[in-house]
């Protein structure tokens, strides 16, 4: 009887951790919407913030999407010919990568750089008093250090998902025509009569869902870390899993609004 | 006289631990107060809910006999924007130069351009002995002393009115330690500021010291001037100033 008791307890315990740090996320979010609109603002860190997330993720969303497109091609490839139906291909990588698979791998990719990146220098900040310091130079550390995060990684995403969406596609097109033999102008064609703007733009709204997630799951967890050295291993790690998680999550969500009729 | 920094009955607890149980301090425009007192008996929280990095659960702040808890967010943040804090660590932003950490509070309050800010930094510098050039450095190039000199420039860089200085000999030598204290003073004194320090090393508490306090068991429990640390006739402040092991300051082990 009291085994099962203590079970029960335990599994209450987690139960009211998880809705507790539910409600602390929810909080730190909506503080950090409520900044965004008022000043002062912090342009410079913004940019910052855009070149660490933008700028430095381009080179590993970009192989990540051109590989992707290139195995993209291949796969359906060898299981369209079955049906005769190569013609297809061009359809389904172009849909493929710019509805889920450039968002939500440009997404995994940015949690995994840049969003363990930020919660690693929050997390630093915090157990080193830099953030008490801020808050005794007149400067709220929300606005300077959260804020300006937000605001990138909403804007950020987006902008290396339309690089993804075109080395995507640019992956099949090398695939297709220099190694399945397809004509590059038909392919093309094939590409571009298929493709709605409603994909894209679809795209493009999750990217920047992503890029808030990831953003703000980094600053959270840095922001909140504790205990030193491991205490700020655990927030980065805490930062990718739950970015990760979530990104997974809202693609769902996200393609039910969109596509679901 | 109206004190310049006055708190009465603070009282803030973590869980079931109550740190502080009821502090009542004084501090005088233009003097300094030493807090002494064990490892973890409250004296960086009592810092922090004065700063308003912690919140208190009771008690009252009053700067200038302005109860803190009585002003809306912008006064309050007014009055909290006349402090200044040297962090124990120094608390160096590392992803700026050292020019710029001193310079942060002035540029955020937007009290200077870029270029003036620069010039003002180096001024502070020089103030704490600091060359120019070392403007340029990151702080992780500095060593612990230089840190605290930084820590000391960016703290004094908007002339507070008041100071708070954590433990400001903590990681240094002896000669590092007397070095900091004197900066220390002659920088409180340049300035007309009120400071509150806290600290467990005696000599650097009768160095920057005018007055001196005991926090023990959540409460002040002596005060008195700082010259008479070492005889204060006070067992708890004998016991902790002559780091006697025997007496009524009972060190919490766990076995």
């Amino acid at each position: 009887m009291n085994a099962l008791l203590d079970a029960l307890a335990g599994t209450g315990r987690s139960a009211l951790a998880l809705c507790q740090a539910a409600g602390q996320l929810a909080l730190f979010g909506l503080a950090g919407l409520f900044h965004v609109l008022r000043p002062p603002f912090y342009g410079r860190m913004v940019l910052r913030s855009m070149l660490d997330i933008g700028y430095f993720s381009l080179p590993v969303v970009a192989l990540t999407a051109i590989f992707t497109g290139m195995v993209l091609a291949l796969q359906s490839y060898t299981g369209f010919a079955r049906f005769s139906a190569e013609g297809a291909i061009a359809n389904l990588v172009v849909l493929s990568i710019t509805r889920e698979l450039g968002p939500v791998l440009a997404g995994l990719m940015v949690a995994g750089r840049a969003g363990a990146a930020m919660a690693a220098e929050l997390g630093t900040m915090r157990v080193t008093d830099q953030i008490d310091a801020l808050g005794t130079l007149s400067t709220n550390p929300m606005k300077y250090l959260v804020v300006p995060r937000l605001i990138a990684g909403t804007i950020a995403l987006p902008l290396l998902v339309v690089i993804a969406d075109i080395l995507g596609v640019l992956g099949g097109f090398i695939i297709a025509t220099l190694k399945l033999g397809f004509n590059s102008a038909t392919y093309l064609r094939n590409t571009l009569d298929f493709l709605e703007t409603d994909d894209v733009v679809s795209g493009l709204v999750k990217a920047a869902v992503f890029g808030f997630i990831i953003a703000l799951m980094g600053c959270f967890n840095g922001y909140n870390s504790r205990g030193g050295a491991q205490g700020v291993g655990a927030a980065t790690t805490s930062a990718v899993v739950s970015a990760s998680v979530l990104i997974l999550a809202f693609d769902y969500v996200l393609t039910e609004l969109f596509f679901s009729r | 006289m109206t004190p310049k920094l006055r708190v009465r009955g603070l009282r803030k607890a973590f869980g079931d631990k109550q740190v502080l149980a009821g502090v009542d301090l004084e501090v005088a425009a233009g003097t300094s107060m030493v807090v002494i007192g064990g490892s973890g008996s409250g004296k960086s929280v009592l810092l922090k809910c004065i700063i308003g990095l912690i919140e208190p659960d009771e008690g009252v702040i009053e700067i200038d006999g302005t109860d803190l808890a009585g002003l809306d967010r912008d006064a309050r943040e007014a009055k909290r924007a006349q402090i200044g804090m040297l962090f124990q660590n120094g608390a160096l932003f590392d992803s700026l130069p050292v020019w710029e950490n001193v310079a942060f509070g002035l540029l955020a309050r937007g009290a200077v351009a870029r270029r003036e800010a620069r010039a003002r930094a180096e001024r502070v510098l020089a103030q704490v002995g600091l060359a120019a050039s070392v403007g340029d450095l990151s702080p992780s190039e500095l060593s612990g002393g230089m840190q605290k000199r930084v820590g000391l420039a960016r703290a004094i860089a908007a002339e507070p009115a008041i100071m708070f200085f954590d433990e400001p000999t903590t990681g240094l030598d002896p000669i590092m330690g007397a070095i900091i204290d004197g900066l220390i003073v002659d920088c409180v004194r340049r300035l007309g500021s009120t400071a509150v320090a806290i600290t467990h090393d005696m000599a650097s508490a009768r160095r920057i010291g005018d007055h001196a306090a005991m926090l023990h068991q959540g409460r002040i429990v002596w005060t008195d001037r700082a010259e008479h640390l070492l005889d204060s006739g006070n067992a708890v402040v004998d016991q902790f100033t002559h780091g006697r092991r025997e007496g009524p300051i009972q060190m919490e082990l766990r076995r």
